[in-house]
């Protein structure tokens, strides 16, 4: 699917703010704390525990290669909470997983917080954070 | 969606019980967000990949629930730990009904 | 020029026009090993004699490492899926003469070892500039009596990336004498006129300002080694041709068609400019 780089901005809902506002004042963060309030659902939520693994800059934001680590989890959510809509991925580990961790490529519609909530067998919630740039490229041609 | 769409998938043949190893898997699909618009300003609706898991012998190694921001083509790479030799299975659902699937034979030596 | 970024430039407004004198590229800040699936890639080269520039660079070397990990292994290239589907359709019988790829090529796909690293070249018995895509569409015209593929597409990006696959690392060297002198001459005017309402031209990036930003993103030298290119922004395979259409829309120019003559000139001359270096596509890139 192709996104050209004003589709990117749109989608983005004003991707060109995100760049001057502070993170802390975009528009999606309610619907961002509504998702973590959903998965949480009652467990507690604290830093760490998880390790997600973002690049710094995002060459870009169509596809930015990402990875999460979370010994001993259930399950791990990604949240994009500068997107449109935040939830990216949810993966579920079996009994057959080797690990608690997984890659995978995600859409980013400007620079903002990545967010990874692994649910741990006890229901409490970890939570990780990491800020990607996402750039306007020079050639979007 | 349906059409051309085309699962790989990449598992060792041989493993070693009880140890972890890599899975990668990568199908092609447009993944269209439900985002964007057309030129008339319409939306154009979702159609992606919403489901996929990967089993081995009946047992779960790894399930994902995509929503429209995983990018086109979706890569997933995790690690699996299987005990004896078996059959490793591979599921994607789409949108639109459709269910892609892939299996690899792994034996354990 | 080396402290500023090119878009900086640009907005000014007066473009590069009295800057471009001085401007200088610059290497990229590390050079690495390019190899895949134990192939190495010669990304590094001394410049062909007819260019300016000290050294030429893969545009690989130009990528942050998230992208350029995406190259590294061919399962991880996306690209490689629009290959593999070309895989199928060299099989696969289609057109009034009742042929596919392989009822010629018995050899398959692997018999085109070596091609893509002299092409664009002179075809005697067409009397033309022939690329990749044109050997594909004479073969599915002529001998297949099927349709030809349009540019730009998945269908012929697929089987030129499929083609240029067999010469992993084989070091370009297209010819730029002969038949082809006036031809390549023409590529190198294109290359170095300013066009479009930027007043920029090729060379005001790729051979004046590789290694520098425009506005977030690393120049590259505009090399073709590496197509069709997977590209992160677009998710396909891009020919070489769509890409210059993309440059000059950049340059708020009217772009020339791709398949075209004066494309096709462009394309020879900047092969030529990755003359020693190893072909590489499909490739990834953002």
């Amino acid at each position: 699917m192709e996104f050209t780089r004003r589709e990117t901005l749109a989608i983005g809902a004003g991707a060109a703010a995100v760049s001057l506002m502070p993170l802390q004042a975009f528009a999606d963060q309610e619907a961002t704390d509504a998702a973590v309030a959903e998965y949480a659902a009652g467990g507690a939520i604290t830093d760490g525990g998880v390790e997600l693994t973002t690049p710094e800059i995002a060459e870009n934001g169509n596809t930015v290669p990402i990875s999460v680590s979370a010994p001993g989890a259930a399950s791990i959510l990604i949240l994009a909470s500068g997107n449109p809509s935040p939830k990216v991925i949810e993966f579920m580990f079996g009994s057959l997983a080797g690990s608690q961790s997984a890659s995978c490529r995600i859409r980013l519609a400007g620079t903002q917080d990545v967010i990874a909530l692994a649910k741990m067998p006890d229901g409490s919630v970890r939570r990780g954070t990491s800020t990607v740039k996402v750039t306007i490229g020079g050639c979007g041609g | 969606m349906a059409d051309n769409v085309k699962p790989r998938v990449r598992v060792p043949r041989s493993v070693t019980a009880g140890e972890a190893f890599e899975v990668k898997t990568l199908i092609s699909h447009k993944m269209e967000s439900g985002q964007r618009k057309d030129k008339d300003g319409n939306r154009i609706p979702r159609s992606i990949i919403n489901h996929f898991s990967c089993d081995f012998n009946g047992e779960n190694v790894m399930q994902a629930e995509l929503q429209g921001a995983v990018s086109t083509n979706p890569y997933f790479q995790f690690d699996a730990v299987v005990q004896e030799s078996g059959t490793m299975t591979f599921t994607w659902n789409d949108d639109d009904g459709s269910v892609y699937t892939e299996s690899k034979d792994i034996t354990v030596g | 020029m080396k402290n500023i970024t090119l878009s900086a430039v640009i907005a000014t407004g007066f473009a590069l026009v009295g800057t471009a004198a001085l401007a200088e590229g610059q290497p990229p800040a590390e050079i690495k090993p390019l190899v895949i699936d134990g192939i190495n890639i010669v990304a590094e080269a001394q410049a062909p004699s007819h260019m300016d520039i000290p050294a030429i660079y893969s545009g690989w070397e130009f990528r942050a490492e998230e992208t350029q990990v995406l190259q590294l292994d061919d399962f991880d290239n996306p690209g490689m899926l629009e290959v593999d589907a070309a895989r199928e359709a060299f099989n696969t019988v289609d057109g009034a003469a009742g042929k596919s790829c392989a009822s010629c090529h018995e050899g398959g796909p692997e018999e085109f070892k070596g091609l893509a690293a002299v092409l664009p070249r002179w075809n005697p018995d067409q009397n033309a500039l022939y690329t990749m895509e044109d050997y594909i569409n004479y073969c599915r015209t002529a001998r297949m009596q099927a349709e030809a593929w349009p540019w730009g597409k998945t269908q012929l990006n697929g089987m030129v990336g499929l083609l240029n696959l067999q010469s992993r690392g084989e070091i370009r060297n297209v010819a730029i004498d002969g038949p082809v002198a006036d031809l390549w001459q023409q590529g190198h005017d294109i290359y170095y006129v300013k066009q479009g309402q930027l007043g920029m031209s090729c060379s005001s990036c790729h051979e004046e300002n590789y290694g520098v930003r425009i506005r977030a993103e690393i120049l590259s030298q505009g090399q073709t080694t590496g197509f069709p290119v997977y590209r992160l922004k677009n998710a396909h395979l891009n020919s070489v041709e769509n890409r210059f259409k993309g440059c000059m829309k950049n340059m708020r120019a009217e772009p020339y068609k791709p398949g075209g003559p004066e494309f096709h000139a462009l394309e020879l001359y900047v092969a030529s400019r990755g003359n020693g270096l190893g072909i590489e596509g499909p490739s990834v890139r953002n």
